[in-house]
């Protein structure tokens, strides 16, 4: 296990993700809507030598109920949507990996498959997005276009089922322009070889989607595709779909576990022979003196009560990289920390925690690839349509 | 005496025969780095804004895909985010369809990026409503004929109310106090109308500008009714002074019964240019380039357009066909699909007539014929006659401005930005340099409150 590489990435959201970060003397609540904000963030995580970002969002506004729009006055409410911030962010940055959440719950698979394919041609190669369901009726409104089934089972069943397909499309979307369909053929008047353009044709039980992309095959050829998984259907969407898994284990044993189930999900899917990263979503309060991390932590909760889906970690750079250690052994490849206050726990991640994972010489020194596939050690993948093609041409039929 | 003012525009060249790409010059249509370069250069001259056409569906003819031109485009909404990364004041217009989005996404994708280039988007309305396109969305894309308009007319109405919902004033963020939001309700909205139902709260705050700037082409009279209502600039096809001046005095015409001024409504042509050392030498380059344009397969695709029929079997040096267009109803598939140039002849009957007699009169074959009705470049000579033509259309109030479209990416716009630009703003009529910082400010349209909208 040592010997395989860690990886790091953090989730930015609004001024960081415990409700109070917004009050802490280094917050910049009225910066949250400027590209200036986000782009010192960043700059920060690439100074720090991450592989990624992710950049949270959801449709409707935030509410502190997981189920129902809250009228609460005292959190930050409001946000930009991180497709675009992402593509606001990446020509200002050159190798950290920036991954926008994108709900595909309501919108068409087709935008989200341009959007990120553009996105990787902005950024040169480090595209990707988090894919996200929404189960809240409320959203659902915001669309008005249909009606959620209200039993939890049933619709979590529907969403995710949905996801899958989403991604699907989106990834036949990035491979229907080989990678070699423009030919600026000036003797035959050809810009494009159409025989290099393909059709994707998906007809699934949510949508049918004709193709081909607009979009000529992005610069990572397959952008990263990440989702955050907590239970059996998002585990099985990871395992069948995506190149990277965020998951939430409270201990090493879940995390265990969670990594068997994932596994499994991915050798039913036929995807045994594939890498798929499964890293441990950890939120973050550091201190190089661990007490007074602690103390801070104790002072945001007295402020504003906090609960996070992932485990809450308050300690020194040194304890946190000795828990990733621990936390490793049950066969994750990173980590996905979400500083609790922005600015100051991201410098503590770039500025503490990367120093201390190099002495131990459990991270990179400098960035050894351009593209966030090539940072995730993932090859450039062959064009699924490519292949028919030549066996088409090879065949002696 | 101080001149009229102009305002120009930069098209970013597009997918259709008008961007030649067979030149050595001619870069990549989709690399960042050809957007940016475009968008330097328009903001090295001082333009109004960059503007981005959309297609959601790649073209088809005769059953096949349209191979002959420039094809593959980014997601708009997002390249413009980025290009406004690496610029600072160029105002920068997306176009986006109504009917392939919801109301709310695009709300969000526009106030977004307002947000992020400090005041600078505008968006492109445009409504289709071709099954064609629709293939490649779960919506699909047909709406009946009375539906067209009215989807147009509410869905912008919709982004308008959502955009609104902000007043600008919510967020407080006092950390001794805790309050964040003034106003538990901020971004309430609720939209009961044909085309949409929908409420909730919309999740961005007011961006700089309030609304984007809004676009809306077309030249039909709804299109114009359309502009005249709701519009802040209207793009246009460009034609003669006199067309030009009929045009611009109708739409602002029509600006009364809406309650606006003239000066709400900018009239912008998309323009073509060809430029010279001598009007000679103009005169050879428009040639060329019109040469380079319309291949003889092109000719022969562009009148199939028209005679909807496959006439692949035709010479196009030769003579135009006997046989008469064939005519359908607007539903049914064409020859051609997914252009908004196959609705563009309403009369093919009439436009074969009329070309019958022009190729006959002045001896031309099939691409003579179309290099003339297709591609004559606006404004052809030297970069001093470029200049007094296009005041000459300003001052005469044939338009307010021009959205330039040059034949090259990237670097099409370079030898206008480098040459004529400079002409333009030593005889004062155009800008030496921004005023303002924001779209509406280069547009010369005032701030809007959110307050007195509501």
């Amino acid at each position: 296990m040592p010997d395989t590489p860690l990886h790091l990435g953090v989730l930015l959201d609004g001024a960081g993700r415990h409700p109070a970060a917004w009050r802490e003397p280094q917050a910049r609540p009225t910066d949250l809507f400027t590209a200036g904000y986000w782009a010192e963030l960043v700059a920060e995580a690439e100074q720090g030598l991450l592989d990624l970002v992710t950049l949270d969002d959801t449709l409707g506004l935030q509410s502190a109920d997981a189920f129902a729009l809250d009228p609460r006055t005292d959190q930050v409410r409001g946000r930009l949507d991180a497709s675009m911030l992402a593509a606001r962010i990446a020509p200002l940055t050159s190798h950290v990996g920036i991954l926008p959440t994108v709900v595909v719950t309501h919108t068409e698979p087709f935008h989200v498959s341009t959007t990120i394919a553009t996105l990787d041609y902005v950024s040169s190669g480090r595209g990707g997005v988090q894919v996200r369901v929404s189960g809240r009726a409320e959203e659902a409104q915001l669309f008005g276009r249909r009606t959620l089934p209200t039993d939890r089972d049933e619709l979590l069943a529907e969403l995710f089922d949905e996801a899958a397909d989403a991604v699907e499309v989106i990834r036949r979307l990035w491979d229907s322009w080989e990678d070699d369909a423009i030919i600026r053929d000036a003797a035959t008047g050809r810009f494009v070889d159409r025989e290099r353009l393909h059709y994707i044709d998906f007809e699934g039980r949510h949508f049918s989607v004709r193709g081909p992309s607009i979009t000529p095959r992005p610069p990572q050829g397959q952008p990263i595709v990440a989702a955050l998984a907590h239970r059996a259907e998002p585990f099985a969407l990871v395992g069948t779909s995506a190149d990277l898994g965020f998951v939430t284990p409270r201990d090493t044993a879940d995390a265990r576990t969670t990594v068997g189930a994932i596994r499994e999900a991915q050798a039913a899917a036929g995807r045994e022979a594939e890498t798929v990263h499964v890293w441990a979503d950890l939120t973050v309060v550091l201190d190089d003196d661990a007490s007074a991390a602690r103390d801070r932590l104790a002072r945001l909760d007295s402020v504003a009560a906090y609960t996070d889906d992932a485990r809450v970690f308050a300690g020194s750079p040194a304890e946190l990289a000795d828990l990733m250690a621990d936390l490793r052994t049950a066969g994750l490849s990173g980590f996905r920390l979400r500083p609790a206050v922005l600015p100051d726990d991201l410098r503590q991640v770039t500025r503490g925690l990367v120093p201390e994972l190099q002495r131990r010489g459990q991270f990179r020194t400098g960035y050894e690839a351009s593209t966030l596939r090539g940072l995730l050690g993932l090859p450039r993948p062959a064009d699924r349509y490519a292949t028919v093609v030549r066996d088409r041409a090879g065949s002696t039929r | 005496m101080s001149r009229r003012q102009m305002h120009l525009a930069a098209h970013f060249p597009g997918v259709n025969n008008t961007t030649v790409w067979s030149e050595p010059e001619s870069g990549s249509q989709i690399e960042f780095s050809s957007f940016a370069h475009m968008a330097q250069t328009a903001e090295r001259a001082r333009f109004d804004f960059m503007f981005l056409a959309e297609g959601l569906r790649l073209r088809e003819q005769n059953g096949a895909i349209y191979d002959l031109d420039v094809v593959g485009r980014p997601d708009n909404a997002t390249i413009l985010a980025a290009v406004a990364a690496v610029t600072e004041k160029l105002g920068l217009a997306a176009t986006i369809s109504s009917t392939f989005n919801e109301p709310y996404e695009v709300a969000r994708r526009l106030a977004s990026i307002d947000h992020l280039s400090g005041g600078r988007a505008a968006w492109n309305v445009v409504t289709s409503w071709d099954k064609f396109t629709g293939e490649n969305f779960r919506r699909g894309g047909y709406l009946a004929q009375g539906d067209r308009y009215l989807r147009a007319t509410q869905f912008l109405d919709t982004v308008m109310t959502l955009l609104d919902s902000w007043r600008g004033d919510e967020i407080v963020a006092d950390k001794a106090t805790g309050e964040f939001l003034r106003d538990a309700d901020a971004g309430r909205f609720d939209v009961h109308v044909d085309q949409f139902d929908i409420r909730g709260r919309f999740s961005v705050p007011r961006s700089p500008q309030g609304r984007p700037v809004v676009l809306q082409a077309g030249d039909s009279d709804e299109g114009r009714e359309f502009a005249a209502a709701s519009a802040d600039a209207i793009f246009t096809r460009h034609g003669s002074l006199e067309a030009g001046q009929a045009f611009y005095a109708d739409v602002k015409r029509r600006l009364a019964a809406y309650g606006r001024t003239e000066d709400q409504l900018k009239i912008l042509p998309a323009t073509t240019f060809a430029l010279g050392d001598t009007q000679a030498e103009a005169e050879e380059r428009g040639r060329q380039i019109r040469r380079q344009q319309v291949s003889g397969q092109t000719a022969l695709r562009f009148l199939e357009q028209v005679w909807n029929r496959d006439l692949s079997h035709l010479d196009p040096d030769g003579p135009l066909p006997d046989i008469d267009p064939l005519v359908v109803d607007g539903d049914t598939p064409r020859v051609s699909q997914g252009r908004a140039a196959d609705r563009m002849y309403r009369d093919p009957l009439a436009t074969a007539r009329e070309w019958r007699e022009r190729a006959a009169a002045n001896n031309l074959s099939i691409r003579d014929l179309m290099t003339e009705v297709t591609s004559r470049q606006s404004f052809v000579g030297t970069p001093s006659s470029v200049a007094e033509q296009m005041e000459r259309f300003v001052e005469q109030r044939a338009s307010d401005g021009f959205i330039l479209v040059p034949h090259i990416t990237p670097t099409g716009l370079d030898e206008f930005a480098d040459k004529v630009v400079p002409i333009l703003q030593e005889r004062g009529s155009f800008r030496a340099d921004y005023t303002g910082s924001t779209l509406r400010d280069h547009l010369g349209l005032a701030p809007l409150d959110a307050r007195a909208s509501v």
